[in-house]
């Protein structure tokens, strides 16, 4: 494995630290728009030795969605709903530091069980993508505002997505192409539909919605 | 021969280390700052005067600064600086390295507490509570290196390194070890993000709130002991980031007791930019700190 591969999926485990432990929204935001281009770097590096156009498509296509469509959608939607900056977990950060230790535990030693079907020095791509899905799904549950909830499902996609890129050759580009408009037609959904909770609530704490009575 | 090289060097110039870190500091402030021999002038003029002890105290006290110093010196003799290999060196001798500052660390904790001012227990609260936070970090980080380098003693782990294994796959858990050292580092020797060594207003001071009613030459003792302790780390962090073996015990020395200055360069300037950290957020610093700590040795053990 190259010494780049391997500072770039140590990059990615860091990021999704880092959303664990930021307090801030805006730096969530950031840290997964920036997780997007380490994203989008990925199948470049993983599978240098046979770029292809439809490599280079998707590469392109994700970091674009990912890193500058997404952050700015949210951004717009943190701005109109005049949300506060904290993310208000449910789970204290340095807990949900300890929490994500566990899950990169359970991620290695689920991903070394795993029967290893892409090549040799892709290995680490799949606990990596197991350990980014189990922080999204985190973060789903961890965390207050709605905000942070839909930042816990683009990690969650970007999970996914890392998993694809083990077994990227196989995978044809319109399945690719297929999930990355879903999630954006629903981070799109969901922009709207934080925005018109605040305007009616004024609050997006979603943990007070389930005391919604007619 | 090469063996007798570091302790030496290391007790002649630890002490300017801090003055190097005040010097560029002052630098930043535009100031012209305390000569760089600053922190030898004052351990001479401690050493010449007498000590006083308050009636309150115990053979304790007395005997705080002794072993921390005595410590202190133990713990140097296991540590290599860069190419120039410990007096020293046994498997399992970074376990006791690490635990050794940590009995320095409890003599003074005792100390403080032994006079029974309040001040003093509440600094010897904090500084137990940012050392069992900063020590799993420090031992993960050790871990992460031994398992990397396949040497359990400190002498064989740094001759293992080179500026190739940096660079080479493994590298990146090198460096993540390395943060997590450096965050050590910081909070051991109540650096800035921890603890700002030049506030003297007793409600915001870690270690220099435990030494106050030290006096003289027990003053002098853990000054010069807190001094070996900054360079002992140091040279922790900086074998590990520039692993430079050329051969020559001259270019060897060179090379080490250059990196120190850097380092303390380094620290001079970010204690310029920073602010000092709020006492609740220490733990998070902290516990990320162990966080990448454990990635490390996460990784290489994965690699393996």
């Amino acid at each position: 494995m190259s010494f780049w591969l391997e500072a770039l999926i140590v990059l990615v485990v860091l990021s999704n630290l880092r959303v664990l432990g930021a307090s801030r929204i805006d730096a969530c935001v950031r840290t997964v728009a920036f997780q997007g281009v380490l994203l989008g770097l990925l199948p470049l590096l993983a599978h240098s030795d046979a770029l292809t156009v439809r490599l280079f498509l998707q590469a392109g296509a994700s970091t674009f969605i990912k890193a500058l469509v997404f952050p700015w959608l949210l951004g717009r939607a943190v701005r109109e709903a005049g949300v506060q900056r904290e993310t208000d977990p449910f789970v204290s950060y340095t807990a949900s530091l300890a929490a994500g230790i566990l899950f990169l535990a359970v991620a290695l030693w689920l991903g070394a069980r795993l029967p290893s079907a892409g090549a040799e020095e892709l290995r680490l791509l799949v606990p990596v993508a197991l350990f980014t899905i189990l922080v999204g799904l985190f973060i789903i549950v961890a965390r207050r505002k709605a905000v942070t909830q839909v930042l816990g499902y683009l990690v969650l996609e970007n999970g996914i997505y890392t998993f694809g890129m083990a077994f990227a050759e196989k995978q044809p580009l319109l399945v690719e192409l297929g999930i990355l408009l879903d999630v954006f037609v629903a981070v799109f959904v969901m922009g709207i539909t934080i925005y018109h909770i605040s305007r009616e609530f004024d609050h997006i704490d979603a943990d007070r919605l389930s005391e919604l009575r007619d | 021969m090469r063996t007798l090289v570091h302790l030496p060097l290391a007790l002649l110039l630890a002490p300017l280390l801090p003055g190097v870190i005040h010097r560029v500091k002052a630098f930043f402030g535009g100031r012209d700052g305390v000569p760089l021999f600053q922190l030898y002038y004052d351990l001479a003029r401690l050493l010449r005067k007498g000590a006083v002890y308050s009636r309150t105290t115990t053979w304790v006290f007395r005997a705080g600064p002794v072993v921390v110093l005595a410590s202190t010196l133990a713990a140097l003799t296991l540590l290599p600086l860069g190419g120039l290999p410990a007096l020293m060196a046994f498997p399992g001798d970074l376990l006791l390295f690490a635990y050794l500052l940590a009995l320095g660390r409890f003599f003074m904790v005792l100390a403080a507490l032994d006079t029974g001012s309040a001040f003093e227990g509440m600094g010897a609260s904090r500084e137990v509570w940012y050392s069992a936070l900063a020590e799993p970090a420090l031992l993960l980080a050790l871990a992460a290196m031994a398992r990397q380098s396949g040497a359990l003693s400190l002498n064989d782990l740094y001759a293992s390194l080179s500026p190739e294994s940096l660079y080479t796959p493994g590298g990146p858990a090198l460096l993540l070890a390395a943060a997590a050292l450096l965050v050590v580092f910081l909070a051991e020797n109540a650096r800035i993000p921890f603890d700002d060594p030049n506030t003297h207003l007793e409600l915001t001071m870690v270690h220099e709130v435990m030494i106050l009613d030290h006096s003289g030459p027990d003053l002098a003792f853990l000054e010069y002991a807190s001094a070996l302790k900054l360079w002992a780390l140091g040279s922790l962090l900086t074998g590990l980031l520039l692993p430079l073996h050329e051969g020559g015990t001259l270019i060897d020395a060179a090379a080490g007791v250059g990196g120190l200055v850097l380092l303390a360069v380094g620290v001079g300037v970010l204690e310029s930019c920073m602010a000092r950290l709020r006492l609740t957020r220490v733990s998070n610093l902290l516990a990320a700190a162990t966080a990448l700590a454990v990635l490390a040795l996460m990784l290489v053990r994965r690699g393996a």
